[in-house]
């Protein structure tokens, strides 16, 4: 662990440059930085942890995970690499495709761009906490209804997306679809079923125009 | 010959997906979520100029970074390198951040070279060469049919285009990669692939093994789109690394390894001039084209044309022509197979001169079209097509459409020559005195639905449920089949399930004695078996396949002449496939490529720098995909011909979409757009708007 700065490292502290600007500056511009110095002296006393490994302790679909991770580790190398759950998928690690779609109290986030250490106390839900006792959710139903999946690689994202609409929104119309899934990408094209899947969880009927036409 | 019932309970109809409740429950195990004991991360340096002679990879201080078990290079001693992404080293580690760290710790000494990154450029004599000694474009003969000079002085109309394409990125969501364990009883290798079997024989190749202590498995994978068949060199590298640590290696590439290193479509640069006589019959067609397939296309240079030679002039009959095709080599990662490789940009390239043809003679398009492709299927669904979408109320005059948003319409054709099934397919079927049924193959899933296939076709011939049916596929260890290519997966795994399941009935029938074991028989005919299991071994039939699928497709847009955005308001899709062996699923494929053909229309290219050589755009937040909100209203008909069999369409349904949509953009505006993707700064110059931009040169 690093040790906290000392308060006199160096002639000239941020401290005391903090402090010789409050003297000299007026009123207003001295309570401002003395309200900054005061946060440096917050920050500085409290603990810096990494870069080893710490403990780390994450509530995933209603179970604790106790794990041991350097503070860079990021959800989702959390959930892949230190547990078992390989439900989210890592498809760009840059918040640009969201197949690592989780919720973090009911919020759908991109788990490749949250840090372990900052999802501790919070309720994660990731796909595989959403069928209870092997029954599908109404969403995961829809989607098996509607084929809303080929290599269902980018699934896991969407299913979270559009379970997280639903839950904040149960009657969605096309945009707030649109929108919800605006940052998960499908490269089979899978969308216009996502679109039916989204829509007919929400108890809106849509079926299949498609028309088989015999060529004899 | 065998034939395929004609009255049935699932071949062509709907059976849901089999394999969907793994995926949607994060239970499906893909080749990057395996979790072997003991597993490692791997991870590839790659090389960071486009051109250089590497002198020296120093490890030494990777291997000391606390977590780092071993560090290997991929060739020993001097070498060359030809492309921004090359692999030059790998590491494996307890975790992933000690892999990063271990790739910036390894030290490279390398004597840069100088680069070209732009077929246009490479092409000059004084051009820095890819291949030493070598030049970087190809030197063809053009080869003639007819008397071109001679029926172009004697067409009614002639036009001339120069057409473009770019570089387009297969991007699968999973990545290329494997999960590789080496012990002393051989390789175990979770690959993501579309060919087990090639990836075992790639793998026993690089790594000097027997084929037999090579088993590769691939139960679930994450798309590939032609990208992830053989060689399979991150594979190979995982390998190397499990036999030094002594435990499995996972190995998958990040999305940037992606974008560099694991194949592309070729570019397409097609200046070509075509004439008819006045009713539209066209007479003569003169086709000089250049593209670049990255560095394994050029001059004398090993790799054939890599996809970069365009079959034209596509589908239609035009009794004179000149065709001309040189291929470049430019520092650049290399082609691979991509989805109907050479087609899109074929029929891009085509259907547009067709349009800017039928302006001139002041045809309809369609009409011009029915007057020229010798097909009588996709004459047939041009004419369906032309119902259903209602082509002859939407389409108008070039640049008639009013007002600031201008509406228009486009069409083309697609002819795919594979699709057919491979004769080498085998597969068996293991009955279980309990009445339960595997049949297995080694073939695999991209994401089309070849397990639900399977399913479907067991199901029919055993007068059973397709649930009742256990799938097994993706492993070496099952009977050999091919890899997924072509479109060739449904027409070969759908005869030989049909082979096999025949032959499992007819051996059931006789050891249990009864004369129809199928359905309400199937579980007393299946328990007189005793205790032994009945396995049968069966293999793809010639009569129950074809090749060779037929589309045609129709897009109508919008284009805002103001900012320059093409949105597409509608496509309609007539496919023939044959014998529809699932409707659920091949609906999904036809919206599939139809997306793809929409990003391939509108949004992707691989951007190159002139400067550093690099790949500008190696992301999704910069490399552009079809997202929901683009997705237009797809109108699918499937043209149901079950006398010709099974015919693949995963590659064919993405080959028209691009085509339909610029000549839909260029009927709209008035004006041609004469390069893919049609951008809105691109429409914005075509509508003289703004001064043509000399960024993109693709």
């Amino acid at each position: 662990m690093k040790k906290p700065e000392t308060e006199n490292a160096g002639s000239f502290s941020r401290r005391t440059f903090l402090k010789s600007l409050g003297t000299t500056a007026v009123a207003v511009a001295a309570t401002q930085a003395n309200a900054v110095a005061a946060e440096l002296e917050k920050a500085n006393t409290e603990k810096i942890i990494g870069p080893n490994a710490v403990p780390v302790t994450l509530k995933v679909n209603g179970e604790t995970l106790k794990l041991q991770l350097e503070p860079r580790v990021t959800l989702l190398d959390a959930l892949r690499n230190y547990s078992s759950l390989t439900g989210a998928k890592e498809g760009c690690d840059r918040a640009a495709c969201g197949a690592c779609t989780v919720m973090i109290d009911d919020v759908p986030v991109y788990s490749c761009q949250n840090l372990a250490i900052e999802a501790q106390g919070k309720a994660i839900t990731t796909v595989e906490g959403l069928a209870k006792n092997g029954n599908l959710t109404k969403v995961q139903q829809a989607f098996l209804e509607k084929d809303a999946l080929m290599c269902g690689y980018c699934t896991p994202g969407f299913v979270m997306s559009v379970t997280a609409l639903l839950r904040k929104n149960p009657h969605p119309s096309v945009d707030d679809v649109k929108h919800a899934c605006a940052g998960n990408i499908c490269r089979c094209g899978t969308q216009p079923r996502i679109m039916e899947a989204a829509l007919q969880a929400s108890g809106v009927a849509c079926n299949s125009k498609t028309e088989v036409i015999d060529y004899a | 010959m065998p034939s395929w019932p004609t009255e049935t309970k699932y071949i062509s109809h709907s059976t849901l997906r089999i394999d969907a409740v793994p995926k949607l429950t994060g239970q499906a195990r893909y080749s990057s979520d395996i979790q072997a004991q003991g597993w490692l991360y791997g991870m590839i340096l790659r090389s960071k100029w486009p051109a250089a002679k590497i002198t020296s990879i120093n490890l030494e201080k990777a291997r000391a970074i606390p977590g780092i078990k071993a560090a290997l290079t991929v060739q020993d001693g001097e070498r060359t390198v030809r492309y921004y992404g090359e692999e030059l080293a790998a590491v494996a580690g307890t975790t992933k951040q000690a892999c990063l760290d271990a790739l910036r710790a390894i030290e490279v000494e390398a004597k840069p070279l100088p680069h070209v990154v732009h077929e246009t450029e490479a092409m000059k004599d004084d051009s820095p060469k890819v291949w030493e000694g070598s030049p970087n474009a190809s030197n063809p003969k053009p080869s003639d049919k007819g008397d071109v000079d001679k029926a172009f002085a004697e067409c009614a109309a002639v036009i001339e285009g120069f057409y473009t394409t770019p570089v387009q990125l297969h991007h699968p969501m999973e990545t290329h990669g494997s999960t590789v364990s080496w012990t002393d009883d051989g390789v175990t290798a979770w690959v993501s692939t579309q060919g087990v079997f090639g990836s075992r024989d790639a793998l026993a190749g690089g790594l000097k093994l027997e084929q037999s202590k090579v088993r590769v498995l691939s139960e679930f994978m994450g798309g590939g789109f032609g990208a992830k068949f053989p060689p399979v060199l991150e594979s190979v590298l995982a390998a190397r690394l499990s036999r030094e640590v002594k435990a499995p290696v996972r190995l998958m590439l990040t999305r940037f390894d992606e974008a560099l290193a694991v194949g592309n479509r070729p570019s397409s640069f097609q200046k070509i001039k075509l004439g008819a006589s006045a009713d539209g019959t066209l007479q003569a067609f003169e086709f000089d084209n250049y593209g670049t397939g990255g560095l394994g296309s050029g001059g004398t240079t090993a790799g054939g044309g890599s996809g970069v030679n365009l079959p034209q002039p596509y589908i239609y009959r035009v009794p004179n022509t000149r065709v001309k095709q040189t291929v470049v080599a430019i520092n650049a990662g290399g082609a691979r197979a991509f989805r109907a490789p050479a087609h899109p940009p074929a029929s891009y390239g085509m259907e547009c001169a067709m349009d800017d043809l039928a302006v001139k003679l002041g045809m309809d398009p369609v009409e011009l079209r029915l007057k020229n492709d010798p097909s009588e299927i996709r004459q047939r669904e041009y004419k369906i097509g032309i119902e259903r979408f209602g082509w002859k109320e939407k389409y108008k005059k070039p640049g008639s459409s009013p007002g600031v948003v201008k509406v228009g319409v486009g069409c083309g054709g697609s002819a795919w020559s594979g699709g057919g099934g491979a004769r080498t397919t085998q597969g068996e079927a293991q009955i279980n005195p309990d009445g339960s049924i595997e049949v297995r193959l080694g073939v695999q899933d991209l994401g089309t639905g070849t397990k639900t296939v399977i399913a479907v076709v067991a199901a029919e011939i055993l007068g059973l449920k397709p649930e009742q049916i256990t799938v097994k596929i993706g492993d070496t260890r099952y009977p050999p089949g091919p890899g997924s290519g072509g479109s060739m997966t449904c027409p070969s795994v759908a005869p030989t399930v049909f082979d096999v399941c025949t032959k499992t009935l007819e051996q059931l029938q006789t050891q249990a004695g009864i004369a129809d074991a199928r359905g309400e028989n199937w579980f007393s005919a299946c328990k007189k078996l005793g205790v032994n299991p009945l396995v049968v071994h069966g293999q793809w039939q010639p009569g129950l396949s074809d090749s060779r699928a037929c589309g045609v497709q129709f897009a109508e847009v919008e284009v805002d002449t103001e900012t320059g955005m093409v949105t597409v308001k509608k496509i309609t899709c007539i496919q023939d496939g044959g014998l529809i062996v699932n409707k659920n699923t091949f609906e999904s494929q036809v919206n599939g490529g139809i997306i793809m053909g929409m990003g391939y229309a509108l949004y992707e290219e691989r951007i190159m720098d002139d400067l550093s050589g690099v790949v500008l755009n190696p992301n999704f937040e910069t490399y552009k995909v079809s997202g929901i909100g683009d997705i237009p209203e797809i109108d699918i008909t499937l043209l149901n011909m079950p006398e010709r069999g099974v015919i693949g369409i995963g590659e064919p349904v993405t080959i028209p979409t691009a085509s339909a949509i610029a000549n839909a953009v260029a009927n709209a505006i008035g004006v041609r757009v004469s390069s893919l993707p049609i951008t809105p700064a691109k429409v914005l110059a075509a509508l003289g708007k703004v001064p043509p931009s000399t960024v993109s040169k693709t």
